[in-house]
């Protein structure tokens, strides 16, 4: 029995934790500006672009730096251009805009690559093969929920611990009132989007490594689960998004496994509609305290 | 202010229509194919093989006079909501003729398109039966699924499999169509079948894979765009599975030879042609002179996936604007209607075979080659071909 679920079992877990390295950049995002940055899952995908083309013009050892530093420098344009002069805006203006950045950047992609299918390069080590009981698989598989974790335990420590970390728990708590003690709010803003898009970058090179066929829109449904995830164990907290990412990630390949291949996806989406009925704040959510 | 803008534009507007006003000597053939999305690459080699026959016979003479055949490209993006679109210019660059599409979800969303503007379509290796018998201006000039179908379930059944494992594209025509057939044909024969669906913009495939292990599947057959296939393919190689895996021919395509290429996956695919057979010597003719031509052309062997190996696609390609110019000549003509009316009387001697219609508008092809990926040369490996007729 347990080697008939084993497999499953494991790619649950790993695409669970390419979910959750998603799901944190959605969710620290929101809880600073209370945006959802839908370009988000696009930038996720332009990471999987610039390893083709880097990879192809130079060693992977150069390129993979590179990589992570030109998704950074994307994720901080984004912010700069298309979501900071609408910081006085209402708030449906800046999430308008953050649906015009995501297709700007899906339709861009599509007419630079010409929209087919670009095969990722082969990453040494994390591209190998292992075999666990009955299982092969990838190494990126039995990699991505260790890197995830520790990558979210660096972030929290980041945050409890920092003076920066600090700033942003202010920004957080209160815009207005962050800026009357002199926190610089633009700059702990960028910083939130360079260190979410740095975990897209990394989690783009664990999924590619998995699945390695890179379109311009297959970002949409990981970033679309992993928004789920990231409302699931409420949105804002980060501990929240990686357990929900990882629950959701597991659940869809049971889902599959019992034989409901069909609905494994309606099943991701129902879950949202239940959490937002009966528990609105997610998981871990904080509860909305009414302002006086 | 306003109303000088207005007079600029509508202005422009004119002078954009007198632009476009008709050459008396020139007949357009719409190209109605994917250069982008899931089928891109297949779509690409399709255009690459009507531009061959363009380049070969760039006029034809329609009583008296010689037209020029222009040729007009459009991308159908490979999804059936820009196909309508994409059919839709067609119609108003004022194509005589249309050829293609690679796919048959996006020649039945453009087909309805053609149909209403009466403007003929020619599917070149469009196999789902939908094509023609639900469009009155569709004609085709390869075979069609319920026969692709039988041959791979007889071919897996040759094989030894007797219980086969079926995966297939939500709301894609040509994958729903064929597996289905399939698993019809493979279920006649005695075998047992497992089907199974997947959505558009899936790329973990190893819960299916693993399903096809716990069923005990001794095959796989999984017709599904080049995109989902080399995921497919991939993840199959990292889990080491055993069983061979099957598709039709959109499969036979360099993007499954790339993903095979290293691995120990067994990949068979039926298509309509084969480079080697050396039987047909219209075929051979054609093989010699397109590979020159790629190679003169680096442009064109990009597109072809980098390599000279010629493509079934292509040969269909070529095949199909051989029949629109027969159309035309026949009709003498180039107005659609006429062309239309001449279609179905067309008989030609291609390089995939003898092509005449029958009345629904399917050529009566009934050979299919199946192919075997080199897992070590990258190149595909003649298994056999299959007639109607072996299959009893």
């Amino acid at each position: 029995m347990f080697d008939r679920i084993l497999p499953y079992l494991l790619a649950g877990i790993s695409v669970g934790g390419q979910y959750a390295l998603i799901a944190v950049g959605y969710t620290m995002v929101y809880g600073i500006l209370r945006l959802i940055n839908f370009a988000h899952g696009d930038i996720f995908t332009a990471a999987g672009f610039f390893m083709v083309y880097f990879a192809a013009a130079m060693p992977l050892y150069v390129a993979a730096p590179l990589v992570v530093v030109a998704t950074v420098l994307l994720g901080f344009v984004v912010e700069r251009v298309a979501y900071k002069p609408l910081r006085s805006a209402p708030r449906m203006s800046i999430m308008i805009s953050a649906i015009g950045v995501s297709y700007l950047l899906q339709n861009l992609m599509w007419y630079v690559t010409g929209g087919l299918a670009k095969q990722y390069p082969v990453l040494p080590w994390i591209s190998e093969q292992i075999t666990i009981g009955p299982a092969s698989t990838k190494m990126a598989t039995v990699v991505t929920p260790v890197i995830t974790v520790l990558l979210v335990v660096a972030l929290v420590m980041l945050i409890k611990h920092t003076k920066i970390g600090m700033a942003m728990r202010a920004v957080s708590r209160d815009f207005e009132t962050a800026q009357l003690m002199g926190i610089k709010i633009n700059s702990v803003i960028s910083m939130t989007f360079v260190i979410g898009s740095f975990l897209a970058a990394i989690g783009s090179m664990l999924y590619f490594s998995n699945y390695t066929t890179v379109t311009p829109t297959i970002g949409a449904m990981p970033g679309l689960k992993a928004f789920v995830a990231a409302v699931f164990g409420g949105i804002g907290s980060i501990p929240g998004a990686v357990i929900g990412a990882m629950l959701i990630g597991i659940c869809e390949n049971v889902i599959k496994a019992v034989g409901y291949t069909t609905f494994s996806d309606a099943f991701t989406f129902a879950l949202l509609i239940v959490v937002l009925v009966f528990k609105p704040t997610g998981l871990f959510g904080e509860k909305t305290s009414e302002k006086v | 202010m306003k109303k000088v803008m207005a007079l600029v534009l509508a202005l422009m507007m004119v002078l954009t229509c007198a632009a476009f006003a008709e050459d008396a000597n020139v007949i357009k053939i719409g190209v109605f194919e994917p250069a982008s999305g899931d089928n891109g690459a297949g779509g690409k080699q399709e255009v690459l093989g009507i531009e061959y026959a363009n380049s070969l016979v760039p006029t034809v003479t329609i009583g008296d006079t010689e037209y020029t055949v222009e040729l007009v490209v459009v991308d159908n993006q490979s999804q059936t909501d820009k196909a309508v679109t994409a059919a839709q210019t067609l119609v108003s660059e004022g194509v005589s003729v249309v050829l293609g599409s690679y796919g048959s979800g996006v020649s039945m969303a453009g087909g309805e398109v053609f149909a209403q503007a009466q403007v003929p379509a020619i599917g070149c290796s469009c196999t789902n039966p939908g094509v023609t018998s639900l469009c009155d201006y569709y004609w085709r000039i390869c075979y069609i699924d319920p026969f692709q179908g039988t041959v791979m379930a007889n071919f897996a059944m040759e094989q030894g499999a007797q219980n086969a494992y079926v995966l297939t594209q939500l709301g894609d025509d040509y994958s729903t169509g064929l597996g289905f057939y399939f698993q019809q044909a493979f279920e006649s024969l005695g075998g047992t079948v497992v089907a199974e669906t997947f959505t558009e913009g899936t790329s973990d495939f190893t819960a299916y894979l693993n399903n096809a292990i716990s069923a005990g599947a001794d095959v796989v057959f999984a017709p599904s765009s080049t995109t989902s296939a080399s995921l497919i393919i991939n993840q199959a190689a990292s889990m080491n599975v055993d069983f061979p895996i099957m598709a039709g021919d959109t499969w036979e395509s360099s993007v499954i030879l790339d993903a095979v290429k290293g691995t120990s996956v067994q990949v068979y695919c039926s298509t309509f042609f084969d480079e080697r057979d050396e039987s047909n010597t219209v075929a051979a003719e054609f093989v010699a002179g397109f590979k020159e031509w790629l190679n003169a052309n680096p442009d064109k062997l990009t597109n072809n996936g980098g390599n000279d190996i010629v493509a079934a696609v292509s040969a269909l390609g070529y095949d199909g604007y051989m029949v629109a110019l027969e159309a035309v000549k026949a009709a003498g003509s180039a107005s659609p209607a006429d062309i239309a009316a001449a279609l179905p009387g067309v008989t030609y001697d291609g390089v995939t075979g003898a092509i005449a219609f029958d009345e629904i508008g399917d050529a009566q092809k009934d050979m299919a080659y199946i192919k075997l990926a080199n897992t070590e040369t990258g190149e595909f490996d003649f298994v056999k071909t299959q007639t109607v007729a072996d299959l009893g």
